[in-house]
């Protein structure tokens, strides 16, 4: 699991934002677009892509990109 | 390893119904714009949902859904030796509402008459009961009744909740019968996420005070108070994407069912998002998975039934199938089903 991929399927869940916008110290929920539903499409990306299955209180504790990577990755 | 199997019961018929009064989530207020009305019926697939009555209790629908299904199979109803009702909204705290449908109904004293209290999985439990009930051949014909009225219990400000749900009562006729068919249960729960969908208070646990009535707002467009249901979607969401396709697999692979022998998959109707993504995860093609979460929402307990009466009638009535059903939520509990049916009785869907 690399942290470059990650942050490219976490940007391809979002219809507005620029994929370019994205690093792995992006607050994520300060983002205009942020919603449960694309909360929602995250979890459905990472059961997808990493096998993982996220919580709720794991969306809320993660801030950055790279905090939701870790926790996938000390998950798995 | 919660599997089971049943012979020599057999699905006689469905019927349902629902409350007349229908509300549009294109025009509901607990949505700030349009854009964002539009947003959740895209994503939920919810358009619009049948909403009971202050008056209107999950017996009454089941009630009506019971009377019209037993005048179609032409039972007596001394013969229905059993009722099963699966609810988490009954008509009273205590006695248990079996046995107030027991003499609504006008069923014979000597009837089982039980409540189980089980949400989204529940018609899927609560046929591996009746059909035990019915397997010995002692009691011959039985009646599962299934529904929620879960908008009584859930806040009109929430709107993480209100717009994804509805309120409708099934029936489901089984009977003691000879022959090949069978069905094959697999069931599982995880009380660890028992939060995940809950109402916090009322019960003996947190009893109803005072402060129970007090409405607090959680953030924006969400406000509820200690009596009313909290939905914990993300959770929920995890827990259905993963949890639902596991049992499916695993009731596939202990009872050697071969995918391509399967006509219908009813899938418990959570919401279209989860749904596809179930759907997805199982390799299914979309003509043979059914939905109705459309006009109907999310109806609890009753979705299995209610969605192969509304969706598949006709195929129902005319033609011997093979099913798939899995049932997933509150609890958290789950399990799946497979059955069949062999031109059985369906109502046409009763409004009240």
């Amino acid at each position: 699991m690399e942290l470059q991929e990650f942050i490219q399927n976490f940007a391809s869940q979002f219809d507005e934002i620029e994929p370019s916008i994205f690093n792995k110290d992006t607050i994520f929920k300060n983002l205009n677009e942020w919603s449960s539903l694309i909360a929602l499409s995250i979890i459905a990306m990472v059961d997808e892509e990493y096998d993982v299955r996220l919580k709720g209180d794991d969306i809320k504790t993660a801030e950055t990109i790279e905090d939701l990577y870790v926790l996938i990755k000390n998950k798995k | 390893m919660a599997y089971l199997t049943i012979k020599n019961v057999v699905i006689k018929g469905f019927s349902a119904c629902v409350p007349k009064t229908i509300e549009e989530n294109i025009d509901s207020p607990i949505f700030k714009s349009p854009e964002e009305a539009e947003k959740f019926i895209s994503s939920t697939g919810v358009e619009r949902r049948r909403i009971a009555s202050n008056d209107t209790t999950t017996s009454d629908l089941c009630i009506i859904a019971a009377e019209r299904l037993i005048e179609n199979l032409q039972w007596e109803k001394s013969e229905i030796d059993c009722i099963i009702f699966v609810t988490q909204t009954p008509d009273y705290i205590l006695p248990a509402t079996s046995c107030v449908i027991q003499n609504k109904l006008q069923l014979s004293e000597e009837c089982y008459a039980l409540d189980i209290s089980l949400g989204c999985s529940g018609w899927v439990y609560g046929l591996s009961i009746i059909a035990n009930l019915l397997a010995t051949g002692i009691m011959k014909k039985g009646l599962l009744l299934v529904g929620d009225t879960t908008l009584k219990s859930t806040s009109p400000y929430d709107k993480s909740a209100w717009p994804l749900f509805g309120d409708a009562g099934t029936a489901t006729a089984l009977e003691f019968e000879n022959n090949e068919q069978e069905l094959d249960f697999h069931f599982a729960c995880d009380g660890s996420g028992f939060d995940a969908i809950i109402i916090p208070e009322g019960g003996f646990r947190k009893m109803f005070s005072h402060d129970s009535l007090k409405y607090q707002q959680f953030e924006e467009g969400i406000s509820r108070n200690g009596l009313q249901t909290i939905l914990n979607g993300m959770d929920v969401f995890s827990f259905g994407i993963s949890k639902a396709p596991e049992s499916i697999n695993k009731l596939l692979k202990k009872f050697q069912i071969d995918l391509e022998r399967i006509d219908l998959f009813t899938f418990h109707q959570a919401n279209l998002l989860m749904n596809e993504k179930i759907r997805k995860k199982l390799k299914l093609p979309s003509e043979k998975v059914l939905y109705s979460l459309k006009d109907f929402g999310n109806t609890s307990s009753a979705t299995i039934p209610l969605t192969l009466i509304t969706q598949a009638k006709k195929e129902l009535e005319t033609k011997h199938l093979n099913h798939i059903a899995c049932g997933f939520g509150v609890g958290l509990s789950w399990g799946s089903v497979y059955f069949e049916t062999n031109k059985i009785v369906v109502s046409d869907l009763m409004e009240i």
